[in-house]
């Protein structure tokens, strides 16, 4: 498709018209220094990203509401943990402070990596409904590198404001398995990124899927049970036993949240944790060209709707 | 058509045919139920060989009824549609292939959807924009300042988009898609559901806009008032055919559609009697009187003033859609 993608070109820009103009500023003298663009495309994205984080930011009272939904249902959850552990010690390799751990863990990601859904899909899917992706077509900016770059400003809000304090609530309370070194942080931090990701990438899979169906709800809800159920965000993938477990390790939604729990929880080291980030890298480039193809396929064919 | 009469006189320089459409065609497959699992499949020819040119620096309405084929246009010219056939070139540029060069070039306003970032300040929209069209630093201030200046958005610029009444987000969209310096302006419908002050505002704008910057305007609108404010030339759209291009007034002719003056009298009075116009209804002491929209309704005014005891009056504009109706049905039957 034109204009998509592509790399980055350093290139002569017209400003304007060429006939003299009277007072508009700028009239036939364009600043050389102005007229050779440089790197304009990775701050164009940071400025989406940065906006987006900004534009989450503004709405205080639901970020506090969220932080305590989450706590709450850290708290039932821990307790539901406890008992089954209790009951099966060690079960999915997990001793008792691990698996209390993996709860926290969920909360925090929750909606970092968008588990149930609720960031920039929804929108998108509208602007598709609606016509207003016109909008986001005629602009000189790549679909989905500008809707990443705004869920990439959207999941750092969250793991900033809705990730850090149910964990230091669950690590006040109950007795977790922290990291003792930063460089798990770190590692887990980057295994966070990749999830978000391989979330970005499927969710944009679903919303693009509005160009077809006009109304992509359907495909929005299947997403979500198949992203709740398959990313461990309910208990751990470890549990499961036989095919079952394997092949829901071995999905894309693992990426989420079983990998990056485990790499929190030190269970992915060395060579290990170079295997567990080519899964989820690999993953991301496979989702995220089919996304791309799709874009492609969509912006060709199909109808932009309304007047 | 009479297209090629209307350009000739102009020049026919590389300026010319800035914006060109050569017998442009979009058809759109339409499937349509049947039964329960039939469909049955049709084309619709949204929009049927339309041809013309825009010189550069120009100011050309676009009107026609709804569904006529006018935003399908605006997006063929734009790139976010393809033409199913035909040759289509802007500023030298076909859209659909070179989309992305194409759009630092242009600027686009749609009416009834906006560009800016909703629960943001204004100022971050147009900061994403001084990225998006890499605008250089100074330029990109001069344009905001003047655009902060002539459509009087100083006070909002801090105020988040969701916060805007519709002609206040009007105007925030306008300085949107002119920050970049656009060579083309594509408007859809930019004063609709705004006030009468806001839509003076807005047209003032835009004619220094085409008048000082040189910018070409393509403007579609519903309101013959934009048009007759704005633009020498206005070009008629219906059923996906260009069935008029050529000055308003002519239009007029052509559509032999009329203005409505209503006078308030003092008493109630027989029909006036009046040269060039002809009273089509009479209310008590109200009455309507038609006159050819060509022409002034001041000679009118100043021979019913002297004449009768005048309280109070109005002009009523044609009806576009009536007079385009009118021209599609007269060109149905001849």
């Amino acid at each position: 498709m034109p204009g998509t993608g592509g790399p980055v070109r350093t290139r002569l820009l017209r400003f304007g018209p060429e006939r003299t103009r009277a007072r508009w500023p700028g009239a036939g003298r364009d600043s050389l220094k102005g007229m050779c663009v440089r790197s304009g495309r990775f701050r164009l994205y940071e400025a989406v990203a940065a906006g987006s984080f900004r534009r989450y930011a503004t709405y205080r009272i639901a970020t506090l509401a969220g932080v305590f939904t989450n706590t709450v249902f850290g708290v039932i959850l821990t307790y539901t943990y406890i008992a089954l552990w209790d009951e099966k010690p060690g079960l999915g390799g997990y001793d008792q402070a691990e698996a209390l751990t993996y709860v926290w863990i969920g909360q925090a990601l929750l909606t970092t990596v968008a588990v149930m859904g609720g960031g920039f899909e929804d929108e998108l899917m509208t602007r598709i409904r609606t016509g207003d992706v016109a909008i986001d077509l005629y602009r000189p900016a790549d679909l989905q590198a500008w809707w990443l770059a705004g869920d990439l400003g959207r999941a750092a809000f969250q793991l900033l404001a809705r990730g850090v304090a149910p964990m230091v609530f669950g690590g006040i309370f109950f007795s977790l398995a922290l990291p003792g070194d930063a460089l798990t942080w770190l590692a887990a931090t980057v295994a966070v990124l990749l999830g978000v990701l391989v979330s970005f990438a499927l969710r944009f899979l679903v919303a693009l899927s509005a160009f077809w169906l006009i109304d992509g709800a359907g495909v929005a809800q299947i997403a979500w049970l198949a992203s709740m159920f398959f990313s461990g965000m309910l208990l751990p993938l470890n549990v499961f036993p036989g095919a079952l477990g394997e092949i829901a390790r071995a999905l894309p939604w693992s990426a989420l949240m079983q990998v990056p729990a485990d790499v929190f929880l030190g269970k992915h080291t060395g060579a290990d944790l170079l295997a567990t980030y080519a899964f989820q890298a690999g993953w991301a480039a496979v989702l995220l060209a089919g996304g791309r193809l799709l874009q492609s396929v969509a912006t060709r064919r199909v109808v932009v709707q309304g007047g | 058509m009479t297209t090629a009469e209307h350009t000739t006189d102009i020049d026919d320089g590389p300026d010319a045919g800035f914006i060109a459409l050569d017998g442009v065609e979009k058809v759109f497959d339409v499937r349509r139920k049947t039964g329960f699992l039939r469909r049955e499949r049709h084309q619709v020819r949204a929009v049927d060989g339309i041809t013309f040119r825009v010189r550069r620096g120009e100011m050309v309405g676009y009107i026609g009824p709804n569904g006529a084929g006018k935003s399908t246009t605006i997006k063929m010219l734009t790139g976010i549609l393809t033409p199913s056939g035909g040759r289509l070139r802007v500023a030298g540029i076909d859209p659909a292939r070179e989309r992305t060069r194409l759009a630092r070039r242009i600027g686009v306003v749609f009416g009834q959807r906006t560009t800016l970032w909703w629960d943001l300040p204004l100022i971050d929209s147009y900061r994403l924009m001084h990225r998006m069209y890499r605008i250089p630093d100074r330029r990109y201030a001069e344009n905001l300042d003047r655009c902060v200046q002539l459509l009087d958005l100083a006070d909002l610029l801090d105020v988040p988009v969701r916060q805007l009444s519709l002609g206040q987000r009007m105007r925030g969209d306008i300085a949107a898609a002119l920050l970049h310096d656009p060579e083309v302006l594509y408007l859809d419908e930019p004063t609709i559901g705004l006030d009468v002050v806001s839509k003076a505002k807005v047209r003032e704008f835009l004619r220094d806009l085409n008048a000082e910057a040189g910018t070409t305007v393509l403007l579609t609108t519903h309101d013959l008032t934009d048009i007759e404010q704005l633009c020498r030339r206005v070009m008629v759209i219906d059923h996906g055919r260009l069935m008029y291009d050529g000055p308003l007034d002519g239009l007029h002719e052509v559509g032999e559609s009329e203005r409505t003056l209503v006078v308030d009298l003092e008493r109630e009075l027989p029909p006036l009697e009046v040269e060039s116009a002809r009273v089509v209804k009479v209310e008590g002491p109200r009455q309507w009187l038609a006159f050819p929209a060509a022409a002034s309704a001041a000679p009118l005014v100043a021979a019913v003033a002297a004449r009768y005891p005048l309280v109070d009056l109005s002009v009523r504009e044609p009806d576009i859609e009536a007079v385009i109706a009118k021209m599609y049905a007269d060109r149905v039957t001849s």
